[in-house]
């Protein structure tokens, strides 16, 4: 079975071109781009990685992010966050809520293959 | 801030119930201390303020001393001092302050204790709105989703792009469907910068305010000014600048109030030496040429230069005034359009305002032209005045003026000068003046640096 990645991302072609690189790079790619049901989808899902935007509609990612490392079912899933904002402020508070990983936009995509290759086992 | 401490107001009642309680008159209390009783009795009743010396002497008198007497004015007082005594020194070496002599310092010299408790306040105050504004650019939320919108994209059509690049044999449908993607994230990208460009262009204060705006005292005599079209017609009829002065809102006492007000006499001086009915009739036989105008009138060049960029544009045309002193620092500032001139970040010592200064005697006329997209060469006369009265065997210290008028293709056929705004923004890269390498050029100037 192919790893599975959860993108959590609400602007529609970034979601597109991610998806294509980590699918032709081997991983089963879903997505979805709201913040108030997120939750849903990551417990129905429960996604071998997880790449959460931190800024959603409806719903901050940090706040997802403290729901995911709450649930004991998923809490243990990698989390890969991104960000517009570079600032410390901001890699602290990713830091502190529990993600894995902490990325810039804008990224290349060379860079978000290597961050995912290295959060998640491929199997 | 209020000079008044809290608590001062009770002094007075400290030093009557002592009075009464010493069994002491009125009067025969006054007398002792050389103050008259009727005195004495608005101190009791706390409607004169005291302190110092006759503070020293009721207290003398009363026997008690004075910090028990005016313990409730001293107590806030005293509270600052130690606040400011437990700042952080700029230079760790220098000798700490004498916290157990703060009361003396307090009660023997009040005016510097009370100076050096409000300034403590204002750089408290300044400190709170440099946090504040800082804030603002981390927190302000309609810049940070002006960025995020704009980083967002930018991301999307990195992605995008590089899959186009580094896919090999990428299928057609998909080739169509990124390239589709490329397009309308270019146009969101577009759209988006113009509305950041917007934003950032309106400044703080006018859109989401979040208080006063925040200018130098430059920046306010500068609005003053341009407010009125550097033109000021009750000076032109003889009239006072006070009186000018009195219908703006720069508030007297202010350092923009005392340099709109140097600047309106200057303008008053300027205006009754050369009265605007006998410069434009010269300006009607020479047209706005600085040189030949200041010959005619019998007047110095950079007078004439001020005069000219005080008239009306529809007797004059488009005319632009820069003065500068000898550090280099814009003084002055009416904008020609197409010439972009800034006081923030330092000019270009290209421009010949700068220049003008090696030859003090010797004015410049020069087609100068910015490398800025939209800017258009302009005609610039540099000239320089002497600034206060001479003095023997001192130098003397320069003025310098800068008009910019349109551009008049030359009789000699010269080309236009090149010069700069700012370096930062600016792209010629041979440059003697450059101080600071450019924010345009700096990926390739690395690449260009082997060629020198």
């Amino acid at each position: 079975m192919t790893s599975q990645v959860l993108l959590i991302e609400d602007e529609p072609n970034i979601i597109e071109a991610i998806s294509f690189i980590l699918s032709r790079d081997g991983w089963q790619v879903r997505s979805h781009s709201g913040g108030q049901d997120a939750m849903d989808v990551v417990r129905a899902r429960k996604p071998d990685l997880i790449i959460l935007d931190v800024m959603l509609p409806g719903r901050s990612g940090f706040d997802l992010l403290a729901d995911i490392r709450a649930d004991p079912q998923i809490a243990a899933t990698p989390v890969l966050m991104l960000t517009a904002r570079g600032q410390r402020k901001d890699r602290e508070m990713a830091e502190r809520a529990g993600a894995s990983l902490f990325m810039t936009k804008p990224f290349s995509n060379a860079e978000m293959l290597e961050a995912v290759r290295s959060l998640a086992p491929r199997t | 801030m209020s000079s008044e401490p809290p608590g001062a107001a009770m002094t007075g009642t400290r030093i009557r119930e002592r009075r009464l309680a010493r069994g002491i008159a009125q009067g025969a209390l006054a007398a002792s201390v050389g103050i008259s009783a009727s005195y004495l009795n608005l101190i009791e009743h706390n409607r004169r303020r005291i302190g110092g010396r006759i503070l020293l002497r009721l207290a003398d008198a009363l026997q008690v001393d004075a910090q028990t007497l005016s313990h409730g004015a001293e107590a806030a007082l005293l509270a600052t001092l130690r606040e400011a005594a437990a700042e952080p020194r700029e230079k760790p070496g220098e000798p700490p302050p004498d916290l157990d002599r703060a009361e003396e310092f307090a009660g023997r010299f009040p005016g510097w204790a009370h100076l050096l408790a409000d300034t403590l306040r204002r750089a408290q105050a300044a400190g709170r709105q440099v946090d504040a504004l800082a804030d603002r650019l981390a927190h302000d939320p309609q810049l940070a989703a002006s960025l995020h919108e704009v980083l967002s994209v930018v991301t999307a059509i990195r992605s995008t792009a590089s899959i186009l690049v580094e896919t090999p044999a990428l299928e057609p449908e998909w080739r169509a469907r990124f390239h589709r993607n490329l397009g309308e994230d270019s146009q969101r990208l577009a759209e988006g910068a113009e509305r950041l460009v917007q934003y950032l262009g309106e400044g703080p204060g006018t859109g989401v305010s979040t208080g006063r705006d925040i200018l130098s005292p430059q920046d306010e005599t500068d609005h003053f000014l341009s407010a009125s079209g550097h033109r000021f017609d009750a000076l032109e009829r003889g009239g006072d600048p006070d009186a000018v002065l009195a219908q703006s809102d720069l508030r007297p006492g202010t350092s923009a109030h005392a340099q709109a007000r140097a600047a309106l006499e200057i303008y008053r001086s300027d205006a009754s030496a050369l009265p605007q009915a006998a410069l434009l009739a010269a300006v009607a036989r020479h047209g706005t040429a600085p040189l030949a105008l200041a010959q005619d009138l019998d007047a110095p060049l950079p007078r004439v230069m001020r005069r000219l960029a005080a008239m009306p544009e529809d007797a004059v045309g488009p005319v632009g005034l820069i003065s500068a002193d000898a550090s280099g620092a814009i003084l002055s500032l009416k904008p020609l359009e197409g010439f972009a001139a800034t006081r923030l970040a330092g000019a270009c010592p290209l421009w010949p305002l700068f220049r003008a200064a090696a030859l003090p005697q010797v004015p410049l006329r020069r087609r100068i032209l910015q490398p800025d997209r939209g800017a258009r060469p302009v005609l610039a006369i540099a000239a320089c005045e002497v600034a206060g009265p001479a003095e023997f065997n001192m130098p003397p210290l320069l003025r310098s003026f800068m008009l910019l008028l349109p551009d008049a293709p030359d009789a000699d056929g010269d080309e236009a000068l090149p010069v700069g705004t700012v370096c930062r923004i600016c792209p010629r890269e041979v440059c003697a003046a450059r101080r600071e390498p450019s924010v345009l050029r700096a990926a390739e100037e690395a690449h260009d640096a082997s060629g020198f």
